[in-house]
């Protein structure tokens, strides 16, 4: 299937879209929590008609409308990617993939463009009522956004409710609600979204903790404070929780990205949890050399928490890539056996169909039929190929339960001081505030890279490598436009953040 | 009874689907073309912001139908979206990048402290009004010229030209096309601006605008719709599935079907009965006549491309590797799915339209750029 292999082309591809899906994920999480925050707002200001609240309201608005935008402009590339960089993927589970994003275009994309245009530019064309409604409609619209594309995503880690067409060489949708309803859809849904709630609120505690500091709009950022640390605090619980079901859902259908969360390469029954470590660079599979240069582990937690099980085996990088008779696990090297059969044999169908040889065409099939699990594994080029880089996987996701751990505390701590009233006077808590929403945007990412470096080398996992994913461009192709929109995201992102600290600057309006 | 729709029909009921995205975003590029006009039109900044606020709560409108026709066309034609996307890829990845800076100029332009400027910003805008329609227009023109790929066994896809679909842009009936789109984007604008806008000067003349460019958009009218009778078109003999150079094709399918020279008239008498009544008559709703025609008109063509045994997707590097809505389409059962889906659609319609009607239901003014709640202006 693979003609002309370029490896460099697929690199710059990803990178590509790496680059531009992580520069759409600075803003995507703030669309999702702010946009709830300024309907809180909007919400107390209708309840009690204080005009305070109405500035809080436009207040956070604006810089939400500021985020929005560059929202858009970083979102429409990302669609488009899939067939300019990702055609032979676009073609192969078009059927599957294409229909979420149509939906969500039918269902989400309009329910934000409409009710955004009331909501900034409602205020005296509405009633207060229908306004209201229309803030919510945007939260709602933005989060249900985030339902499809996550579904589609979750789709291409955990493949669900379809069936490969032999004839069509394509995988072909079967069933619907599998597909919405996968546990690892809803996983990421919930994880996503929440995550997104939870920096909305940094961002909130952020800028309010800079007014308190520099002595100024107190009133209104106490009130701010409040409502995002309530919010923030009930985020933070469901991103743990969720975050919880997601790694086990991992366990359950990715274990090898598992193993490399926890840069386990020897499969342990009672495998004890890396709390914290230093893993060695030079470590490969298959060698002898000890992963950690140092780390400090919790006995026995990883099984738990991997199979809900304790005592209960969870397979290394080495047990997956070089299979483990004894817990029966097969290795890739038989995997790529039994793959390249089903390649195989595929050509010979499809050749024998062409020519009419109907015999030969129904014995090649029921060959292929045989392997066809292993479809995937036939374009792998080498053993080792199967596994992701550890040490990133490794660090992403400990900064970022690390740091799940330290936003439920940080958010208490400014409840504490708030019911307390004497938050401003806490000038090391209104430090760590600010700081903590860059903390939270550094978790967000880290998220993205360990469930899409951790899915490598598959776009969907285990059936179809990057490699064939890919469109046929030249490397050069590719590198001029990973150039063009780094340059170009660069630019708008300096001129948001200028922006945005401007119009922090200016601050909501005194009543 | 959906469940029971056999496949061709589902195919030929998307190809619809799409046709009626594509025309809605056709008549939606009144933002485009209004985003040019600042530049023609407008005397001073305050004219300027008027044009700007009024285009700025309709420009997401017409950005998402543009999403929405790339995300349609990916469910119900994904060999379509990996052929064309991943093969003329210059075309739409500068298509593309004129959407994106054009999505963050209303809310940048006028901001304190914006890094580029505000003249930058308005150059984005003039950019996508200008040079993306244009890009869009020579897209749509290959699917009657044809484009330069091949596709293997496995329907993967290689370019045959080394401009990656930039060649489309030498073609003069791609070019004609784009030109013709430009300008009448333009004709939109200004009648959308004259009815959202209430400003006697300035109205005036947009309305002389309006007369102007669509003076200049006949030429290319003429020329793409003559080309179209006269040139040789990509037939598909349905038997065996075999593509062929067919003369005439393109008038063969207006007179297969007595819908298609109806729309394409109806299309255009009420095109120009909107550009007569905005320009000699002094009215100002000639938008809502315009703009249904430009959805019929772009009905009529984008059923041209397809229907009556036609590939609409050609290609002139190896005919028989041309698409068809029938060989482009995704299975029998997402087509289903998403045709349930699609149920949602009037309703989307509808309540776009309701809060539409509402929003314009006073003509913005000089004062709304100066009320009390005017912070959030462009
Ligand atoms: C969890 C949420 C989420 C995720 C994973 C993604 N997006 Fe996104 N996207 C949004 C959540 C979102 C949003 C919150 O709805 C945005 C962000 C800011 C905004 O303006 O809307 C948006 C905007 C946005 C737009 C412009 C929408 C419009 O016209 O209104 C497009 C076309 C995409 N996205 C497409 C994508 C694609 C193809 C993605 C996958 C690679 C993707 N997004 C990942
Ligand atoms: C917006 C949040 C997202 C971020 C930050 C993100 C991050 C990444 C990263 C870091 C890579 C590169 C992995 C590598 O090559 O090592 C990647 C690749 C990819 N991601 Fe995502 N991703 C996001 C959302 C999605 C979604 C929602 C989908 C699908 C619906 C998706 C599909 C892909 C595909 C197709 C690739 C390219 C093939 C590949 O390299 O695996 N991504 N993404
Ligand atoms: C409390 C501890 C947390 C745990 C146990 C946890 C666990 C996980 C796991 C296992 C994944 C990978 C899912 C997959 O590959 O399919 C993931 C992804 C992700 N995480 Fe977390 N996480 C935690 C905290 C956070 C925090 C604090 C944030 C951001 C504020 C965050 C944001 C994300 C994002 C954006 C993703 C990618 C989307 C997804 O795959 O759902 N996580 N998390």
């Amino acid at each position: 299937m693979i003609e002309q292999f370029d490896v460099s082309m697929v690199n710059w591809a990803r990178a590509q879209f790496a680059m531009t899906a992580m520069y759409h994920w600075i803003f995507v999480p703030l669309t999702l929590g702010l946009s709830f925050l300024v309907a809180f707002f909007e919400t107390f200001y209708v309840k009690t008609g204080n005009e305070q609240w109405k500035r809080l309201t436009k207040f956070w608005m604006t810089l939400f409308g500021i985020n929005f935008a560059i929202g858009m402009a970083t979102g429409i590339i990302l669609e488009f990617e899939f067939g300019t960089n990702w055609s032979n993927y676009s073609w192969m589970v078009g059927d599957i993939f294409g229909a979420p994003l149509a939906v969500e275009g039918i269902f989400a994309f309009f329910i934000e463009a409409t009710f955004f245009a009331v909501m900034f530019f409602g205020w005296d064309r509405v009633s207060k009522k229908m306004h209201l409604f229309s803030t919510w409609m945007v939260a709602i619209g933005s989060n249900l956004s985030a339902l499809w594309i996550l579904v589609a995503n979750g789709w291409m880690q955990y493949p669900v409710g379809m069936e490969f067409n032999p004839d069509t060489a394509r995988f072909e949708m079967h069933n619907f609600w599998d597909i919405l309803f996968s546990p690892v859809a809803i996983g990421k849904f919930t994880h996503a979204t929440s995550s997104g709630f939870l920096l909305g609120s940094l961002f909130v505690v952020a800028v309010s903790s800079w007014f308190l500091l520099k002595g100024r709009h107190l009133e209104m950022a106490k009130k701010s404070i409040l409502v995002a640390s309530v919010f923030g605090i009930l985020s933070s619980v469901f991103v743990g929780f969720t975050g919880d079901e997601a790694a086990y859902n991992v366990a359950q259908v990715q274990p090898m990205k598992l193993a490399t969360f926890e840069g386990l390469y020897d499969g342990q029954r009672n495998a004890g949890l890396v709390a914290m470590g230093v893993m060695n660079n030079y470590k490969k599979p298959g060698d002898s050399f000890d992963p950690f240069l140092f780390k400090f582990e919790v006995p026995g937690l990883l099984s738990l928490l991997a199979n809900r099980q304790s005592g209960s085996f969870v397979p290394g990088i080495n047990d997956l890539l070089y299979g483990n008779e004894q817990e029966n696990i097969l290795g890739v090297d038989k995997k790529m056996e039994r793959g390249k059969i089903a390649v195989e044999q595929l050509g010979l169908y499809k050749n024998a169909k062409k020519q009419g040889n109907d015999q030969l065409a129904k014995n090649a099939l029921g060959k292929f039929n045989q392997h066809k699990e292993y479809l995937g594994y036939g374009h792998l080029k080498s053993v080792e190929e199967a596994a992701p880089p550890a040490p990133i996987n490794f660090y992403s996701f400990h900064l970022m339960v690390v740091l799940g751990t330290l936003f439920p505390i940080i958010f208490l701590l400014f409840l504490f001081y708030t019911y307390k009233d004497t938050i401003s006077e806490q000038k090391w808590l209104l430090n760590v505030g600010v700081v903590a929403v860059f903390l939270g945007w550094v978790a967000q990412e880290c998220g993205w890279i360990v469930a899409e470096v951790g899915r490598q080398p598959w776009a969907i996992q285990g059936l179809l490598p990057v490699s064939v994913a890919r469109s046929n461009l030249t490397p050069g192709t590719v590198q001029t436009t990973f150039f063009m929109f780094l340059i170009l995201f660069t630019v708008l992102l300096i001129a948001e953040i200028r922006i945005m600290l401007t119009q922090i600057k200016i601050g909501p309006e005194e009543v | 009874m959906i469940g029971n729709l056999d496949t061709a029909t589902l195919q030929q009921l998307w190809w619809i689907l799409c046709s009626v995205v594509g025309s809605l975003f056709l008549f939606l590029t009144f933002v485009q073309g209004g985003q040019t006009l600042l530049f023609t039109t407008a005397r001073n900044d305050e004219e300027k912001n008027l044009m700007v606020n009024s285009l700025g709560r309709k420009w997401e409108l017409t950005f998402t139908t543009l999403v929405l026709f790339g995300g349609a066309l990916f469910a119900s034609f994904p060999l379509f979206y990996a052929t064309s996307f991943g093969g003329a890829y210059w075309v739409w990845i500068l298509i593309l990048f004129t959407f994106i800076i054009q999505a963050v100029s209303y809310e940048y332009r006028r901001k304190p402290d914006n890094f580029l400027g505000q003249t930058t910003y308005d150059i984005f805008l003039l950019i996508n009004g200008s040079v993306g329609i244009l890009l869009i227009g020579a897209a749509v023109g290959t699917f009657f010229t044809g484009s330069n790929f091949t596709l293997n066994d496995y329907n993967q896809v290689m370019w045959q030209h080394p401009w990656r679909g930039l060649e489309a842009a030498t073609s003069g009936f791609n070019l004609s096309l784009g030109l013709f789109l430009v300008f009448l984007a333009r004709v939109l604008g200004a009648m959308y601006l004259t009815n959202n806008i209430d400003y006697p000067d300035l109205n005036r003349r947009l309305a002389k605008a309006t007369l102007i460019n669509f003076i200049i958009a006949l030429p290319f009218l003429l020329y793409v719709l003559i080309s179209l009778l006269v040139m040789d078109g990509f037939g598909v003999d349905p038997a065996t599935g075999v593509v062929s150079m067919v003369k005439g094709k393109y008038l063969q399918n207006l007179l297969s079907s007595p819908l298609n020279p109806i729309l394409l008239l109806a299309g255009l008498v009420a095109v120009i009965w909107g550009v007569v009544s905005n320009s000699f008559m002094g009215k100002r709703c000639g938008i809502w006549s315009a703009g249904m025609g430009t959805v019929l008109v772009g009905l009529a063509i984008f059923s041209l491309a397809a229907f009556n045994n036609t590939a609409f997707y050609p290609s002139v590097s190896d005919l028989q590797s041309s698409l068809t809505i029938y060989n482009a389409s995704s299975s029998h059962f997402t087509l289903t799915a998403m045709t349930y889906v699609a149920i949602a659609i009037p309703f989307v319609l509808a309540y776009i339209f309701y809060f539409w009607w509402k929003m314009d239901a006073q003509n913005l003014t000089l004062a709304d750029l100066s009320s009390a709640d005017a912070k959030e202006i462009y």
